[in-house]
């Protein structure tokens, strides 16, 4: 098989499958929702790996991305919720307007990313760091400021055509990206200047143009997951984009391991999935009167319980689930496309 | 007009002192650890909570007397000073060799732990809503201008005068004693200054909890100020000091101040003259302007890395 | 050896999320008209002899002082309900699912009410934003919800099973507007606006726009963000202008400092605002920089009505404070909901929203509740004027 065409054999496995399973959860409002947050943390928190973990930068300002790509997806959404694509059944033409309006999101993203990025790259670690933060709360001051974005009440009335498939198919696209980047050129450089960038500069690697690329690359699919997340949510307003919510996210990266989109992938189900897991655990075992206090009084515990187990997480295993390793490194050899050796 | 000037000059340094007070703190901590201790502003909260549950308990006579003032700056800031060293010892010490950004996890679930955890109100936790600060001083005017057209009250001044007598010690212990000569050894390079014979861990702690007592000041600084106390107000001081420490170059002692005080007056100006609905975007416009000027900070050095 | 154990983790997850999933009854077919919800095995709501209905609040974060104080509103109302022999013999419970302040989990906890724990109604929310992210859920589920104090008009916009028993913010905002014109005789006024809060901004934009309309000049506007502490620059900006008042529709936890600071700068405007500065922790926060301001309300508390005064009785009773307006909205949301539950024909969500926007002059606390055709409470408000540790009424405004 030509080269180019086994490059797409995953994507048509993925369809297949994402149809099937859409087919047959579809209708389950709670299910599809939960499986669509959940989708949209997987998407942020394997693109923060990009930058955090393959190219070990210190990128603290994800949701200001995801902020751009939401509000740009979403009024984008909204500007053109009246027309439609003629020639083209209802459905369908939603559908392509859908996609349309993620790529414009995931394109606004990119742009922020570089205007972010080229300045701040060419500085210390630290430094990024409290940067991606501003630029998280200079988001959040701007959209509260204008009508366009509907200030403090927020975008709502954005057609909600996300689907099960579309989240997640933009999570195994992500995900694609992810492994494709490790197992290239690019990825060895990045990986070089995460280990020591002064060495790789002296090898050769343009540190600061490849830094810039990833956190691009990044600063997109940042920007798909806030497109992805306007259209499940009815309303979307500033604080939804929080800078706590960057922290959740470095967390699942760095809890799942730097480096590996593997972990990313897992500490983001699980600790998207962890409250909700804890409330119903709660109500089964309370029952109906005491339950309900309990879950309440479990939800009102749930951040400083996170917070401990954050702290305990990294004495007890600070490299995180996975530390470096992927799951396709217990692929069996014979299986198309296994790489041995360098990761 | 002049009063107007005068007014906002006088409360933008009120609110640059409190800024610089918890700047210190995490330049400190940033110099002898190369960490950015986000528990810091949390810290903070702490020891406001404290001072207020000392004030509550001398009751309203006792707490506005001079050894009622003292009595909870003390508990406050010995408080967090044992806090700081909790922290360090238990949470940060064994994380000491490993990335960074595995101990800034650690910072983070510790402020989170903190100022979360202060928002139940189970127990001696003091629970969500804002209360205010007892009056430890109490309000009388110490200079009006004009028929009220600038007011300086005596806690203000009272204010100013702690935080700075604060500074200038922090300043002899750093620059003139033996141990502000370790700490300042321990930030250029541990290793070597263990060499030397400088007992690093004890001086890191050390360092902790002098920053810890320096943020418990300057909250109850800020509650004086501001009367309304609640568990989230950490995370708010906190993030704008940290601009101010990195605005005056992170791991510099001078420089924290500096960059408070000119956060705290760019603040206060640029709210004033113009619109205020861009506050907060405000800090860290001025902190992008600042660091593509001089990446290193106002006072900070971009040291080049030698390999 | 890792991968198993991150495999374990995941499953576990998963397995608890799903767990519930397969015991929920199938969800409703769509299908036109006010008609019941087909459904197996049992109703949807009622499980024996106990009703469940869902609550959705703030209970952690930032607005999580507005969260607790609707949940002890609406716990009190349930105790007395259900001391009274609960609706139709049954006991009401009560689900109550934390939002963080955040929309994307209000509308998870709207929908895991609605499809897992299968409520008759729900209950909420404070932000509007939170409301209309539970409206978008609750309204194609035809599932009836009331908000007990989300003031934005475009909450109920969203479709006919969405209610409210609180103002509007076109309605309160002319409020004050006509006091500070018509009794307080007031020709200048400067605004300070929370600009995180749609309430204040929504209230901010109305009394600008009916203040000017009734000849007066809003001589400035200034804003902060919620959660700040320091206000002083604002201040001394609105100084310079000179205003007789400043309008500041914002929260107690906001108020209280805003009027100490003013008045030690040297404002002597007088200050107004709105329903949000109801508590009684504006009196600790405010001291006695509060005095002689004024605010618009639902009720007030000195009022004599025995209904109101047994009221603030049995929740200090219950909760050791005296209550504030959004605890005593989420009383009376409770309450309407009861009524209508007794009211209605029987007991699916399709009757339930019948009755409840058949609501007229039911006695609440926060006034004499009649729901309009646009399913909002048309009640009069008063104005209260802060005193020292309470308040006075002054006057009462009509729609």
């Amino acid at each position: 098989m030509p080269a180019a065409l086994r490059g797409l054999v995953p994507v048509l496995i993925a369809i297949a499958v994402l149809a099937v399973l859409q087919v047959l959860v579809g209708s389950s409002p709670f299910f599809v929702y939960l499986a669509s947050i959940v989708g949209v943390n997987v998407v942020l928190a394997v693109s923060l790996n990009i930058v955090n973990g393959m190219t070990g930068q210190f990128s603290i300002g994800h949701a200001g991305f995801m902020a751009v790509g939401a509000y740009t997806a979403g009024k984008l959404s909204l500007l053109i919720k009246d027309l439609a694509i003629s020639g083209l059944p209802g459905v369908v033409s939603d559908q392509v307007q859908f996609v349309g309006t993620l790529l414009a999101g995931g394109i606004a993203a990119a742009v922020c990313g570089f205007v972010v990025g080229l300045p701040s790259l060419r500085l210390r670690g630290d430094y990024l760091a409290i940067v991606t933060l501003g630029f998280g709360e200079i988001i959040r001051v701007i959209v509260q400021n204008l009508d366009l974005f509907g200030r403090a009440l927020g975008l709502s009335g954005v057609p909600q055509t996300s689907s099960l498939f579309a989240v997640w198919f933009c999570v195994f696209l992500v995900t694609l990206v992810a492994r494709r980047i490790v197992g290239s050129t690019h990825g060895r450089s990045l990986w070089a200047i995460r280990e020591d960038e002064v060495a790789a500069e002296a090898m050769g690697v343009n540190t600061t143009g490849y830094k810039v690329r990833a956190f691009v690359i990044s600063s997109f699919f940042a920007g798909v997951a806030g497109g992805l997340f306007a259209h499940f949510v009815p309303i979307i307003n500033p604080g939804s984009f929080t800078f706590v919510k960057s922290i959740e996210v470095v967390v699942m990266v760095v809890a799942g391991g730097l480096g590996s989109t593997t972990g990313a992938i897992v500490a983001a189900v699980f600790l998207t999935l962890l409250p909700e897991a804890l409330r119903t655990l709660f109500l089964q075992v309370g029952g109906l009167d005491t339950g309900a206090s309990l879950a309440q009084k479990v939800d009102q515990i749930r951040m400083p319980v996170y917070g401990i187990l954050l702290v305990i997480l990294m004495l007890v295993r600070p490299q995180g689930l996975f530390g470096t390793r992927e799951i396709w490194d217990l692929l069996p050899r014979w299986l198309p496309g296994t790489r041995r050796g360098l990761r | 007009m002049i009063s107007d000037f005068a007014q906002h000059l006088i409360n933008g340094v009120a609110a640059g002192t409190i800024y610089a007070l918890v700047a210190l703190g995490y330049t400190m901590v940033y110099g002898v650890l190369k960490l950015i201790n986000f528990a810091h502003g949390d810290v903070m909260m702490v020891g406001t909570f404290l001072g207020y549950g000392v004030a509550q308990r001398l009751g309203p006579e006792r707490q506005s007397t001079l050894w009622g003032v003292l009595l909870v700056f003390l508990a406050a800031m010995l408080g967090c000073a044992v806090l700081g060293f909790l922290i360090e010892r238990f949470a940060y010490r064994p994380l000491r060799d490993k990335p960074r950004l595995t101990a800034l996890i650690t910072a983070i679930g510790i402020s989170f732990t903190l100022s979360y955890g202060f928002q139940l109100d189970f127990g001696p936790l003091p629970g969500a809503a804002p209360r205010a600060f007892p009056e430890i001083i109490i309000p009388a005017e110490w200079l009006v201008i004009g028929d009220r057209a600038v007011v300086i009250w005596n806690w203000q001044v009272i204010s100013l005068a702690i935080a700075i007598a604060l500074m200038l010690m922090l300043q002899g212990l750093v620059y003139r004693t033996r141990f502000g000569r370790a700490m300042r050894a321990v930030s250029f390079d541990h290793r070597t200054a263990a060499l030397m014979g400088i007992p690093v861990d004890r001086i890191i702690a050390l360092t902790f909890m002098l920053g810890s007592a320096l943020a418990a000041g300057a909250g109850i600084l800020y509650a004086i100020k501001d009367t309304a106390i609640q568990p989230l107000m950490g995370l708010y001081v906190g993030l704008k000091a940290f601009v101010a420490a990195v605005i005056g170059g992170i791991g510099n002692v001078p420089g924290a101040v500096v960059g408070g005080l000119l956060l705290g007056l760019v603040e206060e100006f640029v709210v004033g003259y113009s619109s205020s609905s861009w506050r907060d975007a405000v800090a860290f416009g001025f902190l992008i302007l600042v660091l593509l000027v001089r990446p290193g900070g106002l006072f900070g050095r971009v040291a080049a890395e030698k390999v | 050896m890792r991968f198993a154990l991150a495999a374990v983790l995941t499953s576990c997850a998963l397995a608890l999320v799903g767990c519930e999933k397969k015991t929920s009854a199938p969800p409703p077919a769509p299908g036109g008209g006010p008609a019941a919800a087909p459904s197996s095995g049992g109703t949807p709501g009622i499980a024996g002899d106990t009703i469940l209905i869902g609550e959705v609040g703030s209970l952690t974060g930032s607005e999580a002082t507005f969260g607790i104080s609707t949940r002890n509103g609406i716990e009190l109302a349930l105790r007395e309900i259900n001391a009274a022999g609960g609706v139709k013999g049954k006991k009401v419970d009560v689900r109550v699912y934390d939002d963080q302040s955040k929309p994307e989990e209000a509308a998870n906890a709207a929908t895991r009410l609605i499809n897992q724990d299968q409520v008759l109604l729900i209950l909420g929310e404070v932000a509007s934003t939170n409301s209309i992210a539970m409206a978008n859920k609750a309204q194609p589920a035809k599932v009836p919800m009331i908000s007990n104090a989300s003031t934005n008009p475009k909450v109920t916009e969203i479709g006919d099973y969405i209610f409210r028993v609180c103002f509007i913010d076109p309605f309160q905002g002319y409020v004050m507007a006509k006091f500070a014109h018509e009794n307080l005789k007031f020709n200048r006024v400067a605004v300070l606006k929370d600009l995180a809060s749609d309430y204040s901004q929504g209230l901010a934009d109305v009394f600008k726009r009916k203040f000017t309309e009734m000849g007066g000049k809003v001589v400035g506007e200034e804003t902060y963000a919620k959660g700040s502490t320091d206000f002083r620059s604002q201040l001394t900006a609105i100084k310079r202008l000179q205003p007789e008042g400043i309008y500041i529709p914002g929260y107690y936890t906001d108020i209280g400092v805003i009027a100490r600071q003013a008045r030690e700068l040297g404002v002597n405007a007088k200050l107004m605002g709105g329903d949000g500065w109801d508590s009684a922790k504006l009196f600790e926060l405010g001291g006695s920089a509060v005095e002689g301001n004024y605010f618009s309300n639902h009720y007030s508390p000195d009022d004599p009505n025995p209904r109101i005064q047994k009221f603030i009785a049995d929740y200090k009773a219950a909760f050791g404070s005296v209550p504030d307006a959004l605890a005593a909205l989420g009383y009376d949301a409770a309450k309407v909901a009861a009524d209508a539950m007794n009211r209605a024909p029987s007991l699916d969500r399709g009757a339930i929203r019948n009755a409840i926007a058949a609501t007229r002059n039911f006695p609440g606390v926060t006034g004499t509740i009649t729901l309009d055709e646009k399913r909002n409470a048309t009640k009069p408000a008063v104005v209260l004027e802060v005193g020292k540790g309470k308040t006075r009424y002054v006057a009462t405004i009509a729609p």
